[in-house]
């Protein structure tokens, strides 16, 4: 069902967690906020599920006002799933009672069915009788999933689903769990502070700063124009030169004449600070243009070098790994940017 | 949170809290309101034998528990020799028997008429001496036998939890094992031997039926003359502030002698060392001790008992016995019922709010294991005498309302033992994660149903325990039945009171058998989970 902030604040005495916020996900996509720990995005999740009290504002799913002046509904009313970032599982309980806990006012058939429908969904059917401590990290997590989708709520709310797992098993986790939400065709929210995880998983992504909603798109979008400089060097990799603007999708850089479609509107003559991602900046041995490695890091297939521009500025390059230069070494660059992004500098 | 859901929880606390304040109250109001010059005879005649002797007894006591239970802490958990693993158990069964019924087997059986002295007489002849039993010596005996089990079970858990990673750093340094004891273990384990030492100053202040045996005065054998052979409660009261003052004075001894140390909880990862073999004469002479304090503190009063008891039971036990049973078992009931309700409010209470006006209710409705019930008895009788006059002033007449009657009793029990209650169910509200409660809330359950399918699922084994440690305290507790119940409320514990008191040792050894019969279950409780711990160790 679709959900809706309108204008959300949350204060902690003197600190503001969460500032004015506003989005809305429509029904059935999965949408992710994202931002480093402290930008409260866990405070967002808290207060949609009803945890925490907002101090302004509104919540609404499928337009009915969850928390807004004068309103507030009790969580146990909200008919919002969550999968917590301790699964929270029930000791006492094995595998399928878990799944079976929040379905009420069915009778038993219909609930030890409805919950071996979930736990075949999320392919752990042979574990139904173990008890959480028999689970691993990644099938405590299914399970959890599974229990929060059993009721079939209006709403699943993921905190930092994946990051008590190991780094091998996250991003096969994150595809199954998408393809558990689509299959029950449920609306979601999930927050993280890893980018590869919200790319995996999300049709949406709120980025978040101090409280505040930087930007909130597609995940191709976010990564290729960020609305601001956070959400540039949040998401992604990369660094910024300086250039000046010459026209329409025309920045002259210490590199050279750079075109493409600048996504920022920049009368001619604007200084500007200009993004470039890693995959950018093409190593040439033919190309004039010369850059000092500084850094390097071996990630397999390529090499992800960090370059001294003549002008002192650094920029990441990736390489071919049969490119392999030492540092200090000087090597031919040139860039193949086609989507410009330009912050006015000052 | 509002302001108005903390107040709920603070509230519930407060209420629970009532019984413990009144007390409090009622002691301290009614001593300093009482005559001066009763005050003057008080410090002229009783005050300065019975100080002297509750400081003497103290020390004692406190002295020889501490050299017992860490020597043989240290024995079961750090040494090995014939019977270790017997004696790391069966040394804490000393805990289920009564000091009372320790003390009354002792002067049975050791008095000059007694069995064994009559036997050493008849093999070495009349004219041998004998250190007589019922001296200061004799009590202090007594009450360290009983005590002792509380510095060994606070010693071994440091030991065997602490010790170990302790003790291989010293041997990496160079110390020898021994070395390691005194250089390493012991100082380590100060913040839990001050503890043990604690519990056993406690349980020494409060003792009533050892030494009423030994005919030893001390504050609360004085508070029960003063009130039934004077009738003087003002007296009692003042006997009473008194003792709360030494209580007090203990406490703060322990805190400093605690220091600031505040060692973190065992890392479960800490593996027992090697345990140092004792072989040949020095293990012998390890499991002899151990053999003699077993001997001494369970094995021969328990033999003793259960030799009297067959013989007294044919005449004996009759229609009367299962009175005393009942009334035991139902009131011990009850008061078990009342401890875990008032415990599980505030456990719900502290952990809804953590306010400081929480926590100090919950601090003040737990004092009561420091607070001696003879006490708590004049404390509950003062509170119950002037809301009766309330009452009567209410609804005219002369009768009595609450004093004398079950519920002063039931107060009494709450005010002692809701401390032992709070301590199981307070660590299982601990051990339910804050995430379980928002996870079965989002699932759309109520503060009733989240009661009943998610906290008493889960409190599960606390309840269980607070419950069993609660229902054994009341059939073994003396000075509060004693003196605050109604007329032929007889437990089993009043029933050896009264035996004793006429010297009829035989025929008090049947309700102490089954005193020690029922306090089995804890220890037994106790010793399963000290199991578990090493196991998991």
């Amino acid at each position: 069902m679709r959900l809706e902030l309108r204008d959300l604040t949350k204060t902690y005495g003197a600190t503001v967690a969460v500032e004015r916020l506003s989005f809305v996900l429509d029904a059935g996509r999965i949408g992710c906020l994202l931002g480093p720990s402290g930008s409260g995005k866990t405070t967002v999740l808290r207060a949609i599920a009803g945890f925490e009290r907002s101090d302004a504002g509104e919540i609404l799913a499928g337009g009915e006002r969850l928390s807004g002046p004068g309103i507030w509904v009790p969580p146990e009313r909200r008919r919002i799933g969550m999968v917590f970032q301790d699964y929270a599982l029930f000791p006492h309980l094995d595998a399928l009672a878990n799944v079976a806990f929040g379905l009420r006012d069915v009778d038993r058939a219909a609930r030890r069915r409805r919950a071996t429908e979930l736990l075949e969904l999320v392919g752990l059917a042979d574990h139904a009788g173990k008890l959480p401590h028999e689970l691993s990290g990644g099938q405590q997590q299914r399970v959890a999933l599974a229990r929060a989708l059993a009721p079939r709520p209006r709403l699943v709310l993921l905190d930092e689903p994946f990051s008590n797992l190991d780094a091998e098993v996250r991003m096969e986790l994150a595809q199954q769990v998408r393809a558990a939400l689509r299959a029950e065709g449920a609306t979601a929210l999930l927050v993280t502070h890893d980018q590869r995880e919200a790319f995996a998983i999300a049709d949406e992504i709120g980025v978040l700063r101090a409280g505040r909603l930087e930007q909130w798109d597609a995940p191709w979008t976010l990564y290729h124009s960020p609305a601001t400089r956070f959400v540039a060097d949040f998401v992604g990799e990369g660094s910024f030169i300086q250039g000046t603007v010459l026209g329409p999708g025309r920045v002259a850089t210490e590199l050279g004449i750079i075109e493409g479609q600048l996504t920022l509107d920049q009368p001619a003559g604007t200084l500007v600070d200009l993004l470039l991602r890693p995959d950018d900046v093409i190593h040439d041995d033919a190309s004039a243009l010369q850059a000092e490695v500084v850094e390097r890091v071996f990630r397999g297939a390529q090499f992800q070098y960090k370059l001294r521009l003549p002008s002192g500025t650094t920029a990441l390059s990736f390489v071919p790994s049969h490119h392999d230069h030492a540092i200090g070494e000087r090597i031919g660059i040139r860039l193949d940017a086609q989507h410009l992004v330009g912050f006015p500098r000052g | 949170m509002t302001s108005s859901q903390r107040l709920g929880p603070a509230l519930a606390a407060i209420a629970v809290a009532l019984p413990m304040i009144a007390v409090i109250i009622a002691v301290v109001q009614g001593a300093s309101g009482a005559d001066p010059e009763l005050w003057s005879h008080l410090r002229e005649h009783v005050l300065g034998r019975v100080a002297l002797n509750t400081v003497i007894l103290v020390l004692g006591v406190v002295a020889i528990a501490m050299a017992l239970g860490t020597s043989l802490a240290w024995l079961t958990a750090a040494c090995d020799f014939p019977g270790r693993s017997f004696f790391s158990w069966a040394l804490l069964l000393p805990m289920a028997m009564p000091a009372y019924v320790l003390a009354f087997v002792a002067v049975a059986a050791l008095d000059y008429a007694g069995a064994v002295p009559m036997a050493l007489r008849g093999w070495f002849g009349d004219g041998l001496w004998l250190p007589p039993i019922r001296s200061t010596a004799g009590v202090i005996g007594v009450l360290a036998l009983a005590g002792y089990p509380y510095v060994y079970l606070m010693a071994r858990g440091a030991f065997l939890t602490h010790g170990a990673r302790a003790l291989e750093a010293a041997q990496s340094l160079g110390l020898g094992p021994w070395q390691g004891l005194f250089r390493v273990a012991v100082p380590l384990a100060r913040p839990w031997l001050a503890g043990g030492a604690a519990l056993v100053a406690m349980e020494t202040l409060a003792d009533f039926g050892a030494v009423s045996i030994f005919n030893y005065d001390t504050f609360t054998t004085a508070i029960y003359q003063a009130w039934f052979a004077l009738f003087s409660i003002e007296t009692a009261l003042g006997l009473a502030l008194l003792l709360l003052l030494f209580v007090a004075a203990a406490l703060a001894i322990e805190r400093a002698a605690r220091g600031r140390a505040r060692y973190s909880a065992a890392d479960s990862g800490a593996r027992t060392a090697l345990r140092v073999g004792l072989s040949g004469a020095r293990g012998w002479a390890a499991t002899g001790y151990a053999s003699l304090v077993f001997a001494l503190g369970f094995a021969l009063p328990a033999l003793a008992l259960a030799r009297w008891a067959w013989k007294v039971a044919p005449i004996d036990l009759d229609a009367r016995y299962v009175d005393y049973a009942l009334r035991t078992v139902g009131l011990a009931g009850m008061a078990a019922f009342a401890c875990l309700t008032l415990a599980l409010v505030l456990g719900y209470a502290t952990r809804q709010s953590a306010g400081r006006i929480t926590q100090a209710a919950a601090r003040v409705a737990t004092l009561g294991y420091a607070v001696p019930g003879a006490v708590l008895a004049v404390g509950v009788v003062t509170v119950l005498g002037a809301t009766d006059q309330g009452f009567r002033a209410l609804a005219g007449g002369e009768g009595l309302w609450l004093q004398g009657t079950v519920f002063a009793l039931l107060l009494g029990y709450v005010a002692r033992f809701l401390a032992v209650a709070h301590g199981p169910v307070q660590g299982g509200f601990a051990r339910i994660r804050p995430s379980l409660e928002e996870a079965a809330r989002g699932l759309g359950l109520g503060a009733r149903e989240l009661l009943a399918r998610l906290h008493l699922p889960l409190l599960g084994a606390g309840i269980g325990t607070a419950v069993l440690l609660v229902f054994v305290d009341v059939m073994k507790e003396m000075p509060i039945t004693l003196m605050t119940r109604p007329f032929g409320w007889d437990t089993l514990a009043v029933r050896v009171f009264e035996m004793t008191a006429e010297g009829d040792w035989e025929r008090a050894a049947l309700p102490s058998l089954a005193i020690v019969i029922a306090g089995l279950l804890p220890v037994a409780l106790l010793t399963r989970r000290m199991e578990r711990a090493a196991r998991a160790a």
